[in-house]
């Protein structure tokens, strides 16, 4: 999730006293790299391919003309670009990562190995069925783990993300209010702690949104959910609700909630996007859930890559698995096949929500993680997960001011009341903990606690290293209220770059490269 | 277990410093009728070594594209990939950095994105391009949703060649949010047809070129009747080295360019992960859906890079955003932004060259057998053959002669069967490749 608040311009800051500067600009291993508009050009390239025959066109009047612009580059300049720009980039395999919400949690390199073999990356979508059972196999395996980890009795997995899954999800739902006549019910209820792909979701769907009030211990109001269904319910056509919700706290009314909803004859959306919290101790199906999309990204370690790609398969239940989505995966006695047509069995389908079957790459990684957990190593994971967490937060409360109290799911909120009068806001401390060396707890985040800090250590961090990430979260809440403001206003500066001005990038967007004035005059 | 750090004595420590006794108490919120006891009934943990063999079994039980003659298109394409791409992209800064919401610590990811969308906007001959979306298919559908917010009109009009499963997408995206399809059945031959049906309610009229049968589409006086009645013409691709090969739909008036990135950088995996691109003109870049990068300074005056516009966003705006994308397909854009760097405009225009060749000179020998027709008047690297008989016959018999031979329409209409087949050539294909599959298909129809 991106938690990050609208755009910041940094207050003007002296130029960096702390390092010489150099000639090349560069400072030992941080290379500064420039562009590929910069360095290569549209003749250079770093592929040899064998000479073109020469032959009569079949393009017709519409053969491509001139320079595209493209600049190449030999494969050992290609190397040193993209080397040099990675080591500009925090990374889990470098060190703690503890985005509240996005499980950052290490991403096993036997994943990689398994999406790579030939049967499952070089496979064409549209093969003959019989030439790929295989991959067939795969998705067919992961429905299974899927569906008996939540308890419900279907799971689409062709959604490619999150927030897809979420469509998905919605729209099944739509689609069977459709079907019932009952077209009236077009309010969903989402609470305010929610993440923003949630009611961005509902609109898409063509639905309304009405916020829920949290109550003081960071759940669902119920009494305000209750009066609202009172007052008006013939209109509901359901509720999104995060489980874990986004406070790191399990919704214990949870099993009432989906009652209430199902009496006024909605439907319950779990985002599933805290899922890492409950796999092997806690179902879904034993809770009420009607659908819950499944971030393969986060709970099943497949890798974010710098912004996905993901995987969102979404499990329903037996009220909407009628309306999931095509292409789906069957089995029979000649092997596996695919219904890709909102036809027969599928003729309640709501449609096709991308060209293929989603991302395969995703679903054998995926699988592979669960397969290597195992049934007693997820149960574990969960555990680890949900202990690491609440032991980051023991070992800060009494330094910084959790926002609720009590123990916590797999996530530790705080708030900035530790902060009061200190000068430091949760965006400086932020920027203070990339010079310590870690990337910073998602911030600003949920909308409910003013300042928010949420930290998800996961199960992939060692006591040791949670126990180092502590002392540099002690260090430095004491530095704030020691006074030091100036050192968190001018943080990060052990950074390749200082902060960066998102206001001047959003106001006058420069979106692409293009060449220098002096470039184009020439040209001319 | 090999992914779990903590030691027994570790969680006994650590629930000592939480201050109470059983890793039960930290689950105590869950209702009691939803706590289970024991295990879920799934397998128990395996070594490396085992879950690796259980991928073997299955990964032979498919074929490899690669493996031989293969002649699929039809959405994904399979091209030869540098070695040093994937080598890149599993570099652990990129593989296991999440979204660059931390610019000072993500210029890795931000510049190369500066530069992906630099080179989606030169490729597809427009002004900018986004940060990627999840495949072409999505794309194309948020295209046609942000037309309407753009024009505040609904009717969007979909023509007879584009491709049957991004039409669908659009329409699945499109059916909850009032907005008027109008789709015509997807036959060679008639996009020329879809001038006819716009008016001053189109919001949108949407396009591919080259279409999914392979015809390249004179985009231009589409686009000028489209304006003519302040409707946008989107333009879609499937293949992106076909914009190495011919007139950019940006160059032909398109206001939106929406396609599937896949065949540069990123394989066939059987369907995804694929990389949507979407690209359109400077004025409209404020209704654009997905993420953007854009250039700023730090506070040192240095050039650097951030996730910008962010204000259209679902984290921002909630319910009015533009979109509810959040994660896009980041690792996958890198892969074809690496892969472009290596081919630069030499390299790409090039495998272009060879594409076409080969794919005229596969076209030209099956053309020849008897029962055999070419549809096409122009093609790049895919076309279609009318075939005498179903063409999922044929594809199954070519398949027990080890060729794979296309995908018949039909798979993608879920209509009848009349024999058109879809075929596409790469440079990948040797000329062996193409000799063998003109010996199979006289064979299959002798």
């Amino acid at each position: 999730m991106n938690n990050q608040g609208r755009p910041t311009t940094p207050a003007a800051i002296a130029a960096n006293g702390n390092a010489p500067e150099t000639m090349s600009g560069s400072k030992a291993l941080n290379q500064v790299e420039k562009l590929i508009f910069e360095v290569g050009t549209p003749q250079n390239t770093g592929v040899d391919l064998p000479a073109p025959k020469g032959g009569a066109s079949r393009l017709g009047a519409h053969a491509r003309q001139g320079e595209i612009g493209l600049p190449g580059l030999s494969e050992p300049e290609t190397m040193r670009h993209y080397v040099r720009l990675s080591q500009q980039n925090y990374a889990i395999d470098l060190g703690v990562y503890p985005l509240g919400s996005c499980t950052m949690k290490h991403n096993p390199r036997l994943n990689e190995k398994i999406a790579r073999m030939p049967g499952f990356a070089d496979v064409h979508p549209l093969q003959p069925v019989q030439t790929k059972q295989g991959a067939l196999e795969v998705m067919y395996d992961l429905s299974h783990w899927l569906m008996t980890l939540c308890n419900m009795p279907a799971v689409a997995l062709t959604p490619k993300a999150g927030a897809h899954g979420e469509l998905c999800g919605m729209m099944a739902i739509r689609a069977r209010l459709d079907a019932d006549g009952e077209t009236h019910r077009r309010r969903v209820l989402v609470p305010e702690s929610a993440h923003g792909t949630n009611p961005a979701t509902a609109v898409q769907c063509g639905f309304n949104v009405d916020e829920i009030p949290a109550n003081d211990k960071g759940r669902v109001d119920m009494t305000a959910l209750r009066a609202k269904l009172a007052e008006k319910s013939d209109d509901i056509a359901g509720i999104m609700l995060t489980n874990p919700n986004t406070c790191g706290l399990f919704e214990n009314d949870i099993i009432e909630i989906a009652d209430l909803i199902h009496q006024a004859g909605g439907y319950f959306y779990c985002d599933g996007a805290n899922f890492n919290a409950l796999v092997g101790r806690v179902r879904p199906g034993d809770l009420g859930v009607d659908a819950m999309h499944i971030n393969l990204h986060k709970t099943f370690s497949t890798p974010h890559g710098g912004g996905g790609p993901g995987s969102g398969p979404t499990v329903l239940s037996d009220a909407l698995k009628d309306y999931a989505p095509v292409p789906y995966v069957v089995k029979s006695d000649n092997g596996f096949d695919l219904v890709e047509h909102v036809e027969g069995e599928a003729a309640a389908s709501f449609g096709r929500m991308c060209a293929f079957h989603g991302n395969m790459g995703m679903y054998t990684r995926a699988l592979s993680y669960m397969m290597s957990h195992g049934s007693d190593g997820l149960k574990q994971a969960t555990e680890d997960a949900v202990l690491n967490a609440n032991y980051v937060q023991a070992s800060l409360s009494d330094v910084m001011t959790t926002a609720f109290d009590g123990t916590c799911m797999h996530e530790a909120l705080f708030d900035d009341r530790f902060l009061k009068d200190t000068g430091v806001e949760t965006l400086d401390f932020a920027k203070a903990m990339i010079d310590e060396g870690y990337h910073p707890m998602t911030m600003y985040f949920p909308l409910v606690v003013h300042g928010a800090m949420l930290i998800e250590p996961t199960e992939s961090e060692s006591k040791q290293e949670l126990d180092r990430f502590i002392r540099s979260m002690r260090h430095l809440a004491a530095k704030a209220k020691a006074g030091e403001s100036e050192m968190f206003k001018a943080a990060p500066i052990h950074a390749p770059l200082r902060r960066l001005d998102e206001t001047r990038a959003a106001r006058k967007p420069v979106l692409r490269w293009t060449p220098p004035e002096d470039l184009l005059d020439a040209a001319e | 277990m090999r992914y779990l750090p903590l030691s027994d004595q570790n969680r006994s420590e650590m629930l000592a410093k939480i201050g109470v006794s059983h890793i039960d108490d930290l689950f105590q919120d869950v209702p009691e009728s939803a706590r289970l006891n024991g295990l879920i009934d799934l397998p128990n943990h395996q070594s490396e070594a085992a879950v690796e063999r259980y991928f073997a079994n299955l990964s032979a039980k498919s074929t490899a594209a690669g493996s031989g003659p293969f002649f699929c298109g039809a959405g994904a394409y399979r091209h030869h990939i540098p070695a040093s791409v994937d080598h890149l992209i599993q570099r652990s800064e990129f593989l296991t950095a999440y979204t660059p919401y931390q610019p000072e610590i993500s210029q890795g990811t931000l510049q190369t994105l500066f530069e992906f969308q630099t080179q989606v906007a030169l490729l597809t001959g427009m002004d900018v391009a986004n940060a990627s979306m999840y495949d072409g298919s999505t794309a194309c559908a948020e295209a046609v949703v942000m037309a309407k917010r753009v024009t505040r009109k609904k009717k969007a009009i979909l023509a007879p060649g584009l491709h049957p499963h991004y039409a669908a997408a659009t329409q699945t995206l499109a059916s909850t949010l009032d907005i008027d399809i109008n789709e015509r059945g997807c036959r060679p031959g008639r996009d020329d047809n879809v001038i006819d049906h716009i008016d001053d309610d189109t919001a949108c009229v949407v396009v591919q070129s080259p279409n999914v049968f392979g015809e390249i589409i004179d985009l231009a006086p589409i686009a000028e009747k489209a304006h003519a009645h302040k409707a946008l013409l989107i333009a879609v691709f499937t293949e992106p080295v076909a914009l190495a090969a011919i007139t950019p739909p940006g160059h032909q008036g398109a206001d939106i360019v929406v396609g599937e990135g896949q065949g540069l950088g990123v394989g066939l995996n059987f369907g995804g992960p694929h990389v949507g691109l979407f690209a359109c003109r400077q004025k409209l870049v404020r209704q654009m859906p997905g993420r953007v990068c854009g250039e700023t300074v730090d506070a040192n005056g240095d050039r650097g890079f951030v996730l910008t516009l962010s204000t259209r966003e679902q984290h921002i705006r909630r319910e009015k955003a533009t979109s509810n994308i959040c994660t896009n397909s980041g690792l996958c854009c890198l892969a074809f932004t690496i892969h472009m760097t290596l081919l630069g405009d030499a390299g790409i225009q090039h495998m272009a060259a060879l594409n076409h060749e080969n794919a005229c000179d596969l076209a030209d020998r099956l053309s020849a057998i008897d029962g055999v027709e070419l549809v096409n008047d122009t093609f790049f690297n895919e076309f279609t053959l009318k075939l005498n008989r179903p063409a999922v016959q044929v594809v199954d018999a070519l398949v027990d002669k080890g060729v794979i031979g296309g995908v018949p329409l039909s798979r993608l209409t879920g209509g009848d069967d009349d024999g058109l087949l879809l075929v596409c050539a790469t440079e990948t294909n040797l000329p062996e490749d193409i000799a063998a599959y003109e010996a199979a298909l006289k064979e299959v129809l002798s």
